[in-house]
């Protein structure tokens, strides 16, 4: 008991802490930030519950008005903007990331944690992310506006997807990393 | 780590929160439903309006929160613009600025001390569950304990990596910061348990023998 709770607060702390990263610009202009990777990263090496808990903490902190995300921003603002859809995302991008991990005992530790967080990480956070996107963008429309279809919310938010990818890969390297040298420590695997 | 709330008073402050977030809850439906140009244009002027009620703090904050999102917006004005529907595109700029706006005045006005209340009265039912309310209170304070714990780590960790190696550690301080992570979540069980912990108190167990 004690134990989760501290593993789901220090996660929830690892998240935080990668926000303050400095966004790296990728080559077209898009920058990108750390702390989705905190997410893929909870649920690879904590597992399903505990790791979408210490997401649920972190999106509980934004919540609360606490500056938690990257660039210092948080509060109820974010739940109701146009990316509202991917820190909401985060939570079954951490749970299916553990869940992969915890279930492909076969497969090698850095191979189900990427395959965990390609599923979780992107696919899923994006078709969250995109929907609320589309959902914000064609609210109140008017008859005879044309509303945007998600074929376009999703090319708009493409560019954000190969600094994604080199997240799933740094991962799939960390997970490994941790098996290899205390494979006790992954406890989704323990 | 600071709030994001405003350190001094303002009219605002006397609602209950509850009262704040319910009419947040109905202005947002308000908001998702209006579709017209002059609708949203004084949807954002109202909350401009209440933003510059509550002081020079208020509209700083509410700035700094607002200016990430211009890129969203100037992006999709520039998609609408494309496809021949630039209203559309000012209509949604608009929505994003007036909801955004309102949800973080509610942030701005309502102190951290009446939010976490609210969590601990919500977190009740976890009593039935065998596990302490203080559950969700905790949590809170270990991770804002904990940032600052981790980014030193961090630091320290750079450093012994630059005085072995002339490369950048890009991502391998990661792993190492995991572990250091892993054994301080082990230490903190053990200090929170030696405290009592966190399991509710059993009936009957410490009255044995008195």
């Amino acid at each position: 008991m004690e134990r989760n709770v501290t593993l789901i607060g220090l996660f929830a702390a690892l998240i935080v802490a990668l926000g303050f990263v400095p966004a790296i610009p990728l080559g077209f202009g898009v920058p990108i930030t750390l702390q989705s990777l905190g997410v893929m990263l909870a649920g690879a090496v904590l597992g399903s519950w505990r790791g979408a808990l210490a997401v649920l903490l972190v999106q509980a902190l934004v919540a609360i008005g606490l500056p938690v995300l990257a660039g210092g921003r948080g509060g109820l603002g974010i739940f109701v903007g146009p990316t509202a859809g991917f820190l909401i995302g985060w939570l079954p991008a951490a749970f299916v990331t553990g869940l992969i991990v915890e279930r492909l005992r076969r497969v090698p530790v850095a191979l189900a944690a990427g395959i965990g967080a390609t599923l979780g990480g992107i696919v899923i956070m994006y078709a969250l992310g995109i929907l609320g996107f589309w959902l914000v963008k064609n609210a109140g429309l008017n008859p005879g506006d044309a509303p945007m279809s998600l074929w376009a919310a999703t090319l708009i938010m493409a560019p954000f997807i190969p600094g994604d990818l080199i997240k799933v890969v740094v991962t799939g390297l960390v997970a490994r990393t941790i098996a290899q040298y205390r494979p006790s420590a992954l406890l989704a695997r323990g | 780590m600071l709030s994001l709330a405003l350190p001094y008073r303002t009219w605002a402050h006397r609602l209950p929160a509850a009262v704040k977030f319910g009419l947040l809850a109905v202005a947002m439906i308000a908001l998702m439903r209006i579709g017209s140009l002059a609708g949203q244009g004084a949807a954002v002027l109202v909350v401009a309006a209440l933003t510059a009620s509550l002081g020079r703090g208020a509209i700083r904050q509410s700035l700094v929160t607002l200016r990430p999102l211009v890129w969203i917006v100037a992006v999709i004005l520039l998609w609408d613009t494309a496809q021949g529907r630039f209203q559309l595109g000012v209509v949604f700029g608009l929505r994003v600025l007036a909801m955004v706006g309102l949800a973080n005045l509610v942030t701005l006005t309502t102190p951290l001390p009446e939010i976490v209340a609210l969590i601990e009265w919500l977190a009740q039912p976890l009593a039935r569950l065998g596990i302490s309310p203080r559950v969700p209170a905790i949590s809170v304070a270990l991770v804002i304990r904990f940032v600052p714990v981790l980014r030193a780590r961090h630091d320290i960790l750079a450093e012994a990596w630059r005085a072995r190696s002339a490369r950048k550690p890009r991502m391998k301080l990661l792993a190492p910061l995991t572990f250091s992570l892993l054994d301080d979540a082990d230490h903190m069980a053990d200090a929170l348990r030696a405290r009592g912990g966190l399991a509710l108190p059993r009936k009957g167990r410490d009255t044995v023998g008195t």
